[in-house]
């Protein structure tokens, strides 16, 4: 009997040191990681001298830059030992809150600019701004195109199930501006949360039809696309900012607006400024 | 007896921490709302269709879980062989689940091109991805588990010798069921129906996944938190109190059985 409460009371004295080594683990792993950011803005500018410490750039980007920004980041850790880019994607909005409420972020690449106003004020002035790339809409369809969509005529049809972005995310408000500028009211069956989340209905074959980033089409394999006259059209700038000018956040920000940058968009189906 | 209280002093730093990570997000929304504008902010737009699809949705979840669920649980109650073992673990996956696999889950059975979804297109020609249907489906599949689970509980534990006695005097299984086991499990019922009703009330994952989001047909309250905080952040706030105070009622009327 006393041998068993020993025991108990030896295990919940073990639990708590564990306990209490963990918080010390923690809170000696937030220190770490502030310490190394600041050590690399203070005294060198230069990527290559900083290289032999651990770094981590944490880039929050646009959902449409998925492939270039990875395929990008994992040639910028190949070129440089010991930097880690850490990514994060969703939509511009709810990226530019999360910043404004304090997520640690290095670099934010957002789709159109009407995401930069949920950032804090004077932003850039830290670091800076940089357009990258344009996008323009397409319609994005099923293999095979099994409901014959042609125009943005077709999204008023009751027949199919069509689906587009949210009205608080930029693909939803350049949509509703395409639709404007055609004079259509569009009768969608979802307004989806962001543009992957919209381009993989259609991927699913659940929708018959949505609109997203010619980007977005190019880059996403099995869907195909149906392009959107200009006159109808809307062309959406990505601008990417920087917050500080630690060595390795401008060194990846310059990749990116860098030859190899331009030629990844390029790829990935954007134009280029 | 000593030796339990010796650690206690050390026991609160972990203990409180515990307690602060689950009182401070709960503070925060509290401390950020705008209570003066409150009822002005939950006249938004995006509040009212919000709220009134998620009464509708719940509440035939509700119904539905109860009309199916509980015959469900007095046959997993009184079932002692190997299938009602393995019926209890498969009910029990939803509810470990991420949500947003139940989602992807609901679209590939439910889906144009779902196991049961396409035939049913084929022969109705109904699609039941971004309908009402499609957040009821997506509710009763988080929902149901709980429901069944707890009223099973409750069954289990009633003294076998009533429901014996009343089939010797003559009772049809169908009269044991409503006449013995209901009223017995009572309380079992009531607390399992509040767990399944909050359950679906806050079920986000599965719905926008396989019911889309479109405002007063698939968007409900937990999807328009979401939509809303990127246009207009004290609309989710007000609508985020408005779901905290509905939680906090659920709470009460558990009380009773849970926490007194």
């Amino acid at each position: 009997m006393s041998a068993r409460r020993n025991m108990g009371s030896f295990g919940s004295r073990t639990a708590t040191r564990l306990g209490a080594g963990l918080i010390l683990a923690v809170v000696l792993a937030a220190c770490g990681s502030d310490s190394s950011g600041t050590s690399g803005s203070s005294d060198t500018t230069d990527a290559d001298a900083a290289a032999s410490e651990q770094t981590t750039v944490t880039v929050l980007a646009a959902a449409s830059l998925t492939e270039a920004f990875t395929s990008l980041a994992e040639d910028y850790e190949a070129e440089h030992d010991g930097v880690t880019i850490a990514l994060s994607f969703g939509s511009s909005t709810t990226l530019a809150q999360q910043i404004a409420e304090g997520a640690e972020a290095d670099i934010y690449a957002s789709a159109g600019r009407g995401a930069l106003d949920h950032l804090p004020e004077n932003y850039a002035a830290d670091g800076g701004e940089e357009l990258i790339a344009h996008n323009v809409l397409e319609i994005a369809v099923p293999p095979g195109n099994p409901a014959g969509i042609t125009a943005l005529t077709d999204f008023a049809r009751a027949d199919i199930d069509t689906v587009l972005c949210t009205e608080t995310v930029p693909c939803g408000r350049a949509a509703d501006e395409a639709f404007t500028k055609a004079g259509i009211t569009p009768t969608p069956a979802s307004r989806e949360i962001d543009v992957k989340a919209t381009l993989a209905k259609v991927a699913l074959e659940e929708a018959d039809a949505a609109i997203v980033y010619k980007s977005d089409v190019v880059t996403a394999g099995e869907i195909e696309g149906v392009e959107i006259p200009d006159a109808e059209n809307v062309v959406m700038d990505y601008p990417l900012v920087w917050f500080n000018t630690d060595p390795h956040t401008t060194g990846f920000a310059e990749f990116v607006a860098g030859e190899q940058g331009r030629q990844a968009l390029t790829d990935a189906g954007f134009t280029l400024p | 007896m000593r030796s339990a209280f010796r650690g206690r002093g050390i026991l609160l730093v972990p203990a409180a921490l515990g307690m602060a990570l689950v009182v401070l997000p709960l503070l925060g929304l509290v401390v950020r709302t705008d209570w003066g504008g409150l009822i002005t902010h939950l006249r938004a737009p995006v509040v009212w269709p919000a709220i009134r699809l998620s009464l509708i949705t719940t509440l035939t979840t509700l119904t539905l879980a109860i009309v199916l669920g509980t015959p469900l649980a007095w046959a997993l109650a009184q079932a002692t062989g190997r299938l009602a073992t393995w019926a209890r673990a498969i009910l029990t996956v939803p509810v470990v689940l991420p949500p947003v696999v139940g989602g992807v889950a609901l679209l590939l059975a439910y889906g144009r091109n779902g196991i049961v979804g396409a035939p049913v297109f084929e022969a109705f020609g109904w699609r039941i991805p971004f309908t009402p249907m499609a957040v009821v489906l997506s509710q009763l599949f988080v929902s149901l588990p709980f429901y069944v689970l707890a009223v099973e509980g409750a069954m289990r534990s009633i003294d076998r010798r009533y429901d014996r006695i009343a089939a010797t005097l003559g009772a049809s299984p169908l009269r044991v069921f409503t006449r013995i086991a209901l009223p017995l499990a009572a309380p079992g019922i009531a607390a399992g129906a509040a767990l399944a009703w909050a359950r679906a009330l806050g079920e986000f994952g599965a719905t926008i996944t396989f019911a889309g989001n479109f405002k007063g047909r698939t968007q409900t309250a937990p999807l328009a938190v979401y939509i809303a905080l990127q246009s207009d952040p004290q609309a989710a706030i007000a609508l985020s109190i408005a779901m905290l105070a509905v939680s906090i009622a659920v709470l009460g009327l558990l009380r009773g059985r849970w926490m007194s």
